[in-house]
């Protein structure tokens, strides 16, 4: 990975306390996985950013190998990996993604 | 293209005290994958993910898998 890619997912996490790597758009999610993200943190009522990873091939791949993780979407709070698609969904249905999302929001 | 057998393989080598659930969700390259392991116990979430995602890291970077839906589990 570049050091210009790094530096600007970098300041992505940085800058936005909720941020999601994701297909497409909050509006036009281009992929299921992507899609349940933006649906669970709309039903939570909370602000979060996106980024299409589709709108740039060195950040798609540059995330994976940032967050060490495989796949998108990808999810920071206030700058700490959260996971993704499936741990997102895990947490929703917990109740401890609420939680945690308020938790870290606040402070 | 990959075998529910050759994806059961790559994670119980990965994670040997593991019992691994394979289910094709829409067509083989779309899996749902279910881990189980005690090895899980002292790992957060993430790492727990990353831990089964680097046993099939080639196969996600070929799309030989193309979309994995993973849960990991610690024995009752």
């Amino acid at each position: 990975m570049q050091n210009s890619t790094k530096d600007k997912i970098t300041n992505l996490i940085n800058s936005n306390p909720l941020m999601v790597f994701m297909k497409g758009t909050k509006l036009m999610p281009q992929c299921g996985f992507s899609n349940n993200v933006v649906q669970i943190l709309n039903s939570l009522g909370v602000e979060f950013n996106t980024f299409d990873v589709l709108s740039d091939p060195e950040i798609r791949e540059g995330i994976k190998e940032y967050s060490d993780w495989p796949t998108i979407p990808q999810v920071y709070l206030k700058g700490e990996f959260l996971g993704g698609s499936d741990i997102l969904i895990e947490m929703y249905n917990s109740g401890a993604l609420k939680e945690k999302i308020e938790v870290e929001l606040a402070s | 293209m990959i075998t529910k057998t050759e994806v059961i393989n790559l994670i119980a080598k990965k994670i040997p005290n593991s019992e691994v659930l394979v289910e094709n969700l829409k067509g083989n390259d779309h899996l749902q994958v279910t881990v189980i392991s005690s090895e899980f116990n002292r790992l957060s979430l993430v790492k727990q993910h990353q831990l089964v995602y680097s046993a099939l890291k080639e196969e996600l970077a070929s799309e030989a898998i193309h979309a994995l839906a993973l849960k990991t589990e610690t024995p009752n």
